[in-house]
């Protein structure tokens, strides 16, 4: 750069100089964020190992919740989890699947379904607990399922399914229409191609969505309290109209007591909480990857 | 990609409907008259989805209707005058209270605790990510806000309560077992990643050639950041920051937990608090008998709770399309 004088030469260079050291102290700081995140993840994740590995036994697994903190266990939370989780797939499942179908590859660019996105994206930011106050009023009382995994189960799905939904979408929407159009080609007619042509292809996408929705789920709390879940049931349930419990209820029943003991507890059932979860969840970017690059490989 | 004429879809529930009418000139519409015949059935599938779809409308309305139907009888008993001026919040002792105002100050004070943490701080994030990361460190850090994003809000209540509320009383004496400031950082911390990617969806969105042409000028890369790509991308990142907050309102366990449940009209984070949420989760885990004037006012509350959040849902929404149309052109 030509200069004018030494003068104005000094000048730029310290200018330079602050700009640069102004440059890299705001690097530093968004870094120091950046790290800073992951790092209460770390200590979040260590706090309740170092709490609830010492009691994690099988014993813990299989025992029914207790008074002694000694004595409890996990059995009616990790079965009536496994229930209204069930449920809730077996519901939430094909019913968002087919409400995403029908958005992509049937009613596109008309007013109705602009309307139904709208409405689907809205409700996908309600909070949780205005779910379960639904399910309180309608399922539980209005329609009398009263208590019971069905009652919690179909709250749940009404809470995940804008979720299902707008995953499922994307999955559909990057098959490439081509494999439509050549489907067509052939004759065949709308359904035919959808059911074979473009679900198989976005079925890992899908599935990956839906895996991603459970495992939300599996950790809401709000709405399950509101529709009744229990925290103490000494059984496991029989039958989608019986009473049960949760692991996040359960946890927050131990959570929310005094006894240190019983705190120690929570951090034990938040690991089995967290294991199901990171499972969920790896089972999901295994598909993702996998299919994926394969799908595109070839 | 809609084969079947979308318009004439409520009309078309015969089981034959080969050609859709209406034919016009383009190469489309030419595409539209070679498409087969439905089979049998096809309909009744096509009826089944649009149900599914229509599931969505069905809930909207169910929520609402709930809400008002049941606030209404609340607001038989209780003037919205006083529901939303009155100071003291006790329906469940004598003298009784219904003034909302104490849960509105305890979910204030949870939203701005935590915007304060989650919304610069998910911004520095979002930052790093689009303008400074190297591709592997972006790999390295995406997944652990993914997991950070997936953790449950009760295990966060958990963590608020035996982790950062001790720390807050070894640091400032007085601070109570439950309190507003321990619920705040740890929903800051919640919506910490929701804040990160969405902003850094909105500063990737902007095209690089704002960020060359401020390079060509002589800027540097903090003046880049700052001053062209953040203010390009605002739109995204408020959309961001609206959607942020009004999760940290509907945020439920982890403040439940972590800030207690004593209706408070303070401004002081050290002494423990309720939001509209926590007590939502109070009426219901107690045996109050439905058909009280106690039970209405879980839907009054919640109905209060929804109309926030869905108007910041909205909000967020509004602002988020009018960016698209801006960039995607």
């Amino acid at each position: 750069m030509m200069s004018l004088s030494p003068a104005g030469d000094a000048a730029r260079n310290k200018l330079r100089k602050r700009q640069a050291l102004l440059d890299r102290s705001f690097r530093t700081v968004c870094a120091i964020c950046t790290w800073a995140g992951i790092l209460i993840l770390f200590v979040l994740i260590g706090k309740i190992l170092y709490e609830g590995l010492p009691n994690l036994s099988w014993d813990f697994l299989s025992n029914f919740p207790s008074r002694k903190a000694e004595k409890a266990g996990l059995k009616a939370a990790i079965a009536g989890t496994a229930w209204v989780i069930s449920l809730t797939a077996l519901v939430s499942i094909p019913v968002g699947i087919s409400a995403a179908i029908y958005l992509e590859e049937y009613g596109t660019k008309n007013k109705l379904s602009t309307f139904l996105e709208t409405n689907i994206s809205n409700l996908a930011g309600v909070p949780s607990i205005v779910y379960g106050i639904l399910g309180l009023a309608i399922l539980v009382r209005m329609f009398q399922l009263g208590v019971s995994v069905l009652a919690g189960a179909l709250t749940l799905s009404l809470l995940i399914l804008p979720i299902i939904i707008v995953s499922s979408r994307e999955a559909l929407r990057a098959v490439p229409p081509g494999l439509r159009q050549a489907s067509y080609a052939l004759g065949a007619s709308k359904w035919y191609t959808v059911s074979r042509i473009v679900l198989p292809s976005a079925l890992p996408g899908i599935l990956t969505g839906v895996i991603l929705s459970l495992s939300r789920a599996i950790g809401e709390t709000a709405p399950l309290i509101i529709v009744g879940a229990a925290s103490y049931i000494a059984y496991t349930p029989t039958g989608p109209m019986d009473q049960y419990t949760v692991l996040p209820m359960q946890i927050f029943e131990w959570a929310g007591r005094p006894q240190d003991d019983f705190r120690d507890l929570a951090a034990s059932g938040i690991i089995v909480l967290l294991v199901a979860l990171f499972t969920m969840n790896a089972l999901a970017i295994w598909l993702r990857q996998h299919y994926s690059t394969r799908l595109r490989g070839k | 990609m809609s084969i079947l004429d979308p318009d004439k879809e409520p009309a078309a529930a015969g089981p034959s409907n080969p050609i859709p009418p209406d034919p016009g000139p383009s190469r489309r519409e030419g595409a539209r008259r070679t498409t087969p015949k439905p089979r049998r059935g096809e309909k009744v599938i096509e009826w089944w989805m649009f149900f599914c779809a229509a599931i969505s409308v069905l809930t909207t309305v169910g929520i609402v209707t709930v809400l008002l139907g049941n606030s209404l009888r609340f607001f038989d008993e209780v003037s919205v005058f006083e529901f939303l001026t009155g100071t003291r919040w006790a329906p469940l002792f004598e003298p009784r209270g219904f003034g909302v105002l104490p849960l509105i100050a305890g979910t204030a004070m949870i939203v701005v605790i935590s915007g304060v943490i989650a919304l610069p701080m998910g911004l520095a994030i979002g930052l790093y990510l689009s303008e400074y990361a190297s591709p592997l460190q972006r790999k390295i850090i995406k997944p652990f806000m993914e997991i950070l994003a997936g953790i449950p809000t009760i295990v966060y209540g958990y963590f608020a309560l035996t982790f950062i509320t001790p720390l807050l009383q070894k640091i400032y004496a007085p601070t109570e077992i439950f309190n507003g400031l321990s619920g705040g950082i740890v929903v800051g911390i919640m919506i910490l990643p929701m804040v990160a990617s969405l902003s850094e969806d909105a500063l990737r969105a902007v095209p690089d050639t704002l960020r060359q042409g401020g390079y060509a000028l002589g800027a540097s890369s903090f003046h880049v950041s700052l001053t062209i790509v953040t203010p390009a991308a605002l739109s995204g990142i408020s959309s961001a920051f609206i959607l942020a907050l009004s999760r940290a309102i509907g945020e439920t366990m982890a403040v439940t937990i972590a800030a207690g449940a004593t209706p408070n009209l303070t401004a002081n984070p050290f002494e423990g608090i309720q939001t509209m949420t926590a007590f939502i989760v109070q009426i219901s885990k107690g045996d109050t008998p439905a058909g009280t004037v106690e039970y209405y006012t879980l839907f009054a509350v919640a109905l209060l709770l929804f109309l926030i959040t869905f108007a910041m849902n909205v909000v967020a929404n509004r602002i988020q399309r009018r960016y698209r149309e801006v960039y995607d052109s």
